[in-house]
């Protein structure tokens, strides 16, 4: 039993991120009919904001230590953080410290702009063109754009560590009455799924309660219609491709101390992320959050020794194997929409 | 007076014939005026420099290009000579080799084999390239080091940590200065031992593919003949991300000990979840608990950050050693580039040496006369101290460093700290050992 509570932990923590990026998968998709196959890329710079940032509060001024040499012999020296002559050792310490949650404020804007420019200078291009067109082109600026941040940042993965006050792992066993070490989790993993917990109700009641949310949920049931009514859709839903760079953005931000980011991540998951839309139906987005977790706890179970004792290399394609059983019995995933992706 | 015989459709049966001589591969139809695949003719020798120049191991391939240039540079007379002056050997004396001005082209491997051979082929067929060297992956490695002895032209593999490059997938062409697994658990082992006590019990995480397969095995062999327990092997794959599903389960099971036979970003991944676990805060069976990485290299460590803080491993070379040829090494590269060079750096540079002195000492690129040169051959002064290329299997058998995440670094790049240098004769094994068995290393083949 406390394997198995251990493993739908696990997959709470994997199932979020695959949420939050299929979420604005299924935002882009909704509204402007688009397949972004550049939306894990937007994953990716989000991670990458928060890298930014930690360099930002890392720069330092350089002083030499004449007591001191450095590998080739000459007087070593030393970098202080501005921060930290700015804000006192502690506080600007305590500043760095905190760059990752910090990072959010950070990236909104960053992702939102990075999102506007994306629709606006390429991807309104291809409104009406084939999805395939659409799909090697939003490809091809996903290349682009992991390129051009390995250009910047280099291949190699760059740790981004959670605050101290987050490291580190809480003990769930002893108070469910396990043994001790029965069922751990880290507590920056605790908070990347309260994190996204909040993104996505917050994106729902975003949709649901506001008058914007209430336009653009009846631009995706009919774009024309509402265009007749007079309201331009077409800026409605450009800002709602800026939240869903947002959404998958702030994903990345606070993936980054779960694992280091690099240039290659969003193209890791974002096969897995276009399993998911397709598993929770295509345009739906309760679909694609419940798609998210359910594959994410799958996957984690899917690892369990015992399961691969029996099963040998589950792990590697028990996503693929559940989306082929869901697509064959429900062709329009769990929560599908009749005529969406349906000519 | 003159008469010409050349009709329309000679001329066309003529033109097929010289264009199909063209068109073939002169991979396989070397001339028969060349004595080998690619013999230089002009003032020259191209080599050629095979390395991941995109994909996750850039970083690497970007170190190893670096080394490759300054050991040209100082092959040629540039520079300030690097380890040339420290080589036990005195055969180069910065005049290119064999009074031929070295010359070289690149390839990108991304680290797939099929673009590791195409890029090796295209660099001998095109380039003319007269040895092909580099690369970050065991994989790679034995998809290079067959495609070079099927060519005739010499391969001084880079990176490439698994037996079999050596063992099985040997090839009388291929030669590797790096280390392999066996001997990195045959280093580790007493060390661990010493560390953390003969009674323990060990979790291996393993990367699903050549390499961490060998290692794995070395790693288990070497810790269980000391007294330890092996409670579990769990391979993972290759292109994993997130490796909490397999490490959760590790507390429960009864070991003390995760050794992590991942390499590169598998690596970083994988030690980093282990340490957000909080794997390394816990008491196990009355331990604390303890994570083993096999195989460090200081590029990757970088990308683990303070997670790599006082957990032990092995690795090829450091730049902090102190012997002449090392320091000769990290002065040089330092110098021309500002930080100091990798393991991965410092394993091509050797390479790309030993390969001009064999040439230097057999007077001649003849793959079979390098391969003659460097069997069995002896030398010292490349920073790894005495060194052997054994004739049977044309694995390099140095000392071996057990290092350790240091607490305090220093600089970003004092992230490792020796902790112990393994003599050879305690890593050294029979060329039949088990774990190398099966494959035959053949006969050397000159292409033409």
């Amino acid at each position: 039993m406390d394997q198995i509570l251990l493993q739908i932990l696990n997959g709470l923590d994997k199932g979020s991120a695959y949420a939050l990026i299929a979420l604005g998968l299924t935002l882009i998709f909704g509204t402007l009919g688009v397949v972004n196959f550049a939306h894990g890329a937007l994953f990716m710079i989000g991670a990458f904001c928060a890298v930014t940032l930690q360099r930002i509060l890392n720069i330092s001024t350089v002083t030499t230590d004449p007591t001191k040499t450095d590998f080739l012999g000459n007087p070593a020296t030393i970098k202080t953080p501005v921060v930290e002559t700015w804000f006192g050792p502690e506080m600007g310490a305590s500043i760095i410290d905190w760059s990752v949650p910090l990072a959010i404020l950070f990236a909104i804007p960053i992702m939102a702009a990075v999102g506007f420019i994306m629709e606006r200078g390429l991807i309104k291009h291809f409104y009406k063109r084939p999805h395939a067109d659409q799909i090697l082109v939003t490809f091809g600026l996903a290349i682009v754009l992991q390129e051009v941040i390995k250009a910047f940042y280099g291949a190699n993965p760059i740790p981004t560590p959670a605050p101290e006050a987050f490291r580190g792992s809480f003990d769930f066993g002893t108070y469910l009455g396990y043994e001790a070490n029965a069922i751990i989790y880290p507590y920056w993993r605790m908070v990347y799924f309260a994190f996204s917990a909040v993104i996505i109700a917050a994106v729902f009641a975003f949709l649901q309660f506001t008058t914007f949310g209430m336009v653009v949920r009846a631009g995706m049931a009919d774009r024309e219609t509402v265009g007749l009514l007079g309201i331009n859709i077409d800026k409605r839903f450009t800002i709602m491709f800026a939240i869903a760079a947002c959404v998958a953005g702030l994903a990345g931000v606070m993936y980054a101390p779960i694992n280091s980011p690099n240039y290659h991540m969003g193209m890791d998951f974002l096969v897995l992320s276009f399993v998911v839309v397709v598993v929770g139906g295509m345009g739906s987005l309760p679909g694609a959050v419940l798609a998210g977790f359910m594959l994410g706890i799958l996957e984690a179970f899917a690892s369990m020794n015992q399961v691969k004792a029996i099963f040998p290399g589950i792990d590697q394609i028990i996503i693929y194997l559940v989306a082929i059983i869901i697509i064959l019995t429900r062709p329009r995933g769990l929560m599908g929409r009749r005529g969406v992706m349906e000519e | 007076m003159s008469t010409s015989n050349l009709t329309r459709r000679g001329l066309i049966k003529n033109s097929a014939i010289a264009g199909a001589g063209f068109a073939a591969p002169t991979i396989f139809t070397a001339s028969s005026a060349a004595a080998y695949t690619n013999e230089p003719t002009g003032g020259s020798v191209t080599l050629g420099f095979n390395v991941p120049q995109s994909g996750p191991y850039a970083d690497e391939g970007a170190d190893e290009l670096r080394a490759y240039e300054l050991a040209v540079e100082h092959l040629n007379g540039g520079g300030d000579g690097g380890m040339m002056n420290t080589f036990s050997s005195k055969e180069l004396t910065g005049n290119g080799i064999l009074g031929k001005k070295v010359e070289f082209v690149t390839g990108d491997t991304q680290t797939k084999s099929d673009a590791a051979r195409a890029s090796a082929k295209s660099m001998i067929e095109k380039d003319g390239a007269v040895m092909i060297t580099g690369g970050s992956s065991s994989g790679v490695a034995i998809a290079v080091q067959g495609l070079c002895q099927e060519a005739g032209v010499i391969f001084m593999a880079g990176l490439t940590h698994s037996n079999d490059t050596t063992g099985k997938d040997k090839k009388a062409n291929g030669f590797r200065h790096f280390f392999n697994g066996y001997m990195s658990a045959a280093a580790l082992a007493p060390v661990l031992e010493s560390l953390y006590g003969s009674d323990r019990n060990a979790y291996h995480l393993t990367a699903d593919y050549t390499w961490g397969w060998t290692q794995e095995e070395s790693i288990a062999a070497a810790t269980e003949a000391m007294g330890w327990n092996t409670v579990n092997k769990v391979r993972t794959p290759l292109a994993s991300t997130d490796f909490s599903s397999y490490i959760a389960p590790v507390l429960n099971s009864g070991a003390d000990v995760l050794v992590l036979n991942h390499y590169g970003g598998n690596m970083v991944n994988s030690l980093t979840n282990a340490v957000q676990f909080g794997l390394r805060d816990k008491i196990v069976n009355g331990k604390n608990f303890e994570i083993v990485v096999p195989l460090y290299s200081r590029l990757m460590a970088k990308g683990a950050g303070a997670n790599v803080k006082g957990i032990h491993g092995s690795t090829n070379w450091h730049w902090s050693l102190q012997d002449e040829g090392s320091k000769a090494f990290v002065k040089s590269f330092g110098t021309k580039y500002g930080f100091p060079p990798s393991q991965a750096a410092h394993t091509v540079y050797c390479q790309t040496m030993l390969y001009a002195d064999a040439a230097q000492r057999a007077g001649t690129f003849n793959p079979c006369g390098i391969v003659e040169a460097l069997e069995g051959y002896e030398f010292d002064g490349l920073g790894n101290g005495k060194t052997l290329y054994r004739a049977d299997d044309h694995q390099c058998f140095k000392d071996v460093l057990v290092v350790r995440g240091k607490e305090n670094p220093t600089s970003e790049f004092d992230l490792l700290e020796v902790v112990e240098v393994t003599p050879t004769s305690q890593v050294i094994y029979e060329a039949d050992h088990p774990m190398f068995a099966g494959g035959a290393l053949g006969s050397c083949n000159p292409g033409a």
